[in-house]
């Protein structure tokens, strides 16, 4: 049995119902002042006439509420929960680095979710045989004779392997990116339904990262969750997101020792939530599955890091996790934020780990020493673009890993190189501004 | 490692501790996982009020006239009318490990509808290396069917010891007064079958209510404040022993993990009462945030207690401007280490300890 409401509690009401014919608070005590001030809210009737009236008042504790709650005058008070921006499909662009030349089957069980969006292919250099692309796309193919034509023969980088999609980001216009392995498929939720990667990924997009404080639930914006208790509301709104990282369903990314010890291994966890990796947190960036904001971090993304022995499989490159340090390291300068987790793709089973294993990994003693430079550099107030950041961080390399390995003096002298060829091929990014 | 052991029930080495202040009904539906274990009752209020504690539990009961008596004038620094008093309960233990759990907590299903036992993870949590520096994409390395991704250099792979075990909550959110004013329908329903380290150098919102740590590694910087009766705030107890915990283990070089398990939370309190006692926790946590992101403790702090001490004067330095509670707050810190360093002297097997109601 409900108790019924209090002589108190109905009058409240009654004064909620009433609010328009009230013209002053101010004789009303403090405890039932807040309270009708909280019910007005709940009920949705927080006009900003009636704000006045509270704010006439002038009783300390309305004007923390107000505070508290981030009420503002001149916009309508809502929930405070952020919703996403709505974003135009010609503002995407689809980026496929090509390794195989058959993309028939890859294009066409990705089609129901690629088809409304622009694909930019780049064809890997390497491959001898002709694309065969399925019809019905709205699409740029690139091949070397484009890439030799727009990038010129005086560049040190080398757009070849994974690296090919790379140029695919320079020539791109568009202010979303999202790019993956071309063999990888639409992975299923936990629910048994197809994963929308490229939904997920602008979402994750174009809704805030709060990289300056851990929030227990993960990530605010998703129905069903806030932020917590204990959460300091000046750090509620966030920043913008600038790349957000995805993960794999079946031949996770692992590198070619681990895949060798673990053959059978292979990754079903659906873990159902998106993060941001805090501020001055490292962590392995990988390529496979991954998305940007062309216009905030387009120049931060780059294919300059090469292995010796590079090869055609993932485990055999590092080029993605040296462009994920520099993309982190300039978004945590430049105040912008890191996302993981959702959405998730299929990888298809490919290649041979223990056969990579047979070749002279340098990959793993170079991120030894590669971790440590990163965790370290800073980036000095005056770079305000990702260009700039890039050139800070291009010479931090060649100062301080450039004896080190010959592969960390190539790859300061690449980033100088790209950030030149961004500049006249890229068109500039502009500075994150609110 | 393809088999599967079962983890270590650990039932002499892990003490779980339960603040309460109207009954302990709830341990009911906790007995097929909690009955192995001896629990610490941490009775608050009204000391001559009764708490039945069900049949079939290994239990010591300490209400305010024992706490009074065991600490004397240093019972000041555990706080009256509030969950915090449960900081009690970790200082008298014995064991190695801690879990500590709300009596409105109960036992949540998976998504397959088991039942969860949460203890069996925070101690598979406690007993598996935290990787702080360095963010691994498929969170918890050490879990069956998960490794370290490509990227993640070797010599980070053998991980820290992980001192802490932060578990979440199904149902009802732990959510402040604001947010659960303005939701107040908004319920958790969605399961994150992840287990991860926070990173060293991030801070995070620690909720005491489904918690658990390594007593030995990190108890004395579990100290939950000066709350409730006759104090200016409240529920911000766990918050404040949360960011003196991480700051620690940032400094230690210990982890601190969040995720699973998960429990059911059913009582939602009320956020008109929940406001006034936050009220002032909400502004101050702006002035406090900024201090704990940029303490740094001195490369002689290789103790806890000593961590926490110069924590304690940087907080009367720093802090005690914005509101002379934290000047308070101070010396009740350094009050608690002193009655936890006499309680748990070090080197030498604690003593037999007068309590209230035990079996």
């Amino acid at each position: 049995m409900r108790t019924p409401p209090c002589l108190l509690s109905l009058t409240l009401d009654s004064a909620v119902l009433n609010l328009s014919n009230i013209t002053d608070l101010s004789p009303l005590p403090d405890h039932i002042l807040i309270e009708l001030f909280l019910r007005t809210l709940r009920a949705g009737k927080l006009t900003e006439r009636v704000l006045k009236l509270f704010i006439a008042t002038g009783k300390d504790e309305v004007f923390s509420l107000i505070q508290a709650l981030n009420i503002q005058v001149t916009v309508n008070p809502v929930l405070p929960t952020s919703k996403c921006l709505p974003i135009k499909d010609d503002e995407i662009d689809i980026v496929i680095g090509a390794l195989n030349f058959d993309l028939t089957s890859f294009m066409n069980v990705w089609r129901p979710i690629f088809s409304r969006f622009h694909l930019t292919i780049v064809k890997d250099p390497d491959l001898k045989e002709e694309l065969k692309i399925p019809e019905g796309f709205n699409l740029d193919v690139y091949k070397e004779p484009d890439i030799d034509r727009v990038v010129g023969t005086s560049t040190s980088i080398i757009f070849s392997g994974y690296a090919c999609r790379y140029f695919g980001y320079l020539v791109s216009r568009k202010k979303y990116i999202i790019s993956m392995d071309d063999d990888c498929l639409p992975a299923k939720d936990n629910k048994g339904f197809l994963v929308d990667a490229v939904a997920q990924h602008i979402t994750n997009l174009t809704t805030p990262a709060t990289p300056f404080f851990f929030n227990t639930l993960y990530d605010h914006f998703t129905e069903g969750a806030d932020f917590v208790r204990g959460y300091p509301f000046s750090l509620r709104n966030g920043v913008t997101c600038a790349l957000s990282c995805g993960l794999w369903h079946n031949l996770a990314d692992f590198d070619a020792p681990t895949q060798a010890l673990k053959p059978e291994e292979r990754n079903s966890l659906y873990v159902d939530a998106v993060l941001t990796v805090p501020a001055r947190t490292l962590m392995p960036i990988s390529g496979i599955n991954i998305a940007f904001n062309r216009d905030l971090v387009g120049p931060a993304l780059l294919p300059c890091f090469r292995l010796a022995t590079e090869g055609k499989f993932r485990w055999e490159t590092m080029e993605d996790i040296w462009s994920g340090m520099c993309v982190k390291v300039i978004c945590d300068h430049l105040g912008l934020g890191v996302k993981t987790g959702l959405p998730y793709v299929w990888r298809n089973d490919r290649g041979d780990a223990i056969a990579s294993l047979r070749k002279e990994w340098e990959g793993v003693k170079m991120m030894e020493e590669a971790v440590p430079f990163f965790q370290s550099v800073r980036l000095p107030q005056e770079a305000t673009t990702a260009e700039d950041c890039v050139i800070e961080v291009a010479n931090a390399v060649k100062e301080k890993l450039g004896s080190k390995d010959p592969v960390f003096a190539h790859t300061a002298k690449a980033m100088l190189d790209w950030v030149k060829l961004w500049k006249s091929v890229g068109g500039s990014s502009s500075s994150p501004g609110a | 490692m393809a088999t599967v052991s079962p983890t270590p029930l650990l039932k002499d080495e892990l003490d779980i501790v339960i603040p309460t202040i109207r009954n302990l009904d709830f341990l009911e539906m906790w007995r097929p996982f909690f009955q192995p274990y001896h629990l610490i009752i941490v009775q608050d209020g009204d000391p001559s009020k009764v708490i039945k504690v069900p049949e079939g539990f290994d239990y010591e009961l300490y209400n305010r006239n024992d706490i009074n008596k065991i600490l004397g004038p240093k019972a000041s620094c555990i706080s009256f009318k509030d969950s915090a008093c449960r900081c009690f309960g970790y200082m008298v233990s014995k064991k190695k490990y801690i879990y500590t759990i709300d009596d409105d907590c109960f036992v949540a299903k998976d998504p397959s509808g088991k039942d969860i036992n949460a203890l069996d993870q925070h101690i598979k949590n406690l007993l598996c290396p935290s990787t702080p520096f360095f963010f691994n994409t498929l969170y918890d390395p050490y879990r069956d069917g998960a490794d370290f991704v490509r990227g993640y250099p070797f010599s980070l792979r053998e991980g820290v010891h992980t001192a802490v075990s932060h578990g979440l909550w199904l149902n009802i959110p732990d959510y402040d007064a604001p947010t659960q004013l303005v939701k107040p329908l908004e319920r958790n329903t969605r399961y994150v079958d992840a287990i991860m380290t926070i990173p060293k150098g991030s801070l995070f919102p620690m909720c005491g209510m489904n918690l658990a740590f390594n007593r030995e590694l990190i108890g004395p910087a579990m100290y939950f404040g000066l709350m409730g009766d006759g104090q200016p705030i409240g529920r911000y107890d766990d918050m404040w022993a949360g960011w003196c915990t991480k700051v620690i283990c940032d400094h230690l070089g210990l982890g601190v993990k969040t995720g699973l398990p998960y429990i059911w939370h059913s009582k939602a309190s009320n956020p008109f009462v929940n406001l006034k006692k936050e009220y002032k926790g909400i502004y101050w946590q702006e002035e406090l945030i900024p201090f704990f992101q940029s303490v740094t403790l001195p490369k002689d702090c290789t103790t806890v207690q000593k961590c926490y001490i110069e924590i304690s004067k940087q907080v009367k330095v720093k802090l005690g401007k914005v509101d002379d509670y934290f000047n308070k707050l101070a010396d009740a810190m350094v009050t608690w280490i002193e009655a936890w360093d006499e309680l748990n002297p070090s080197g030498v097997k604690p003593a037999e300890l007068p309590n209230g109601a035990s079996k």
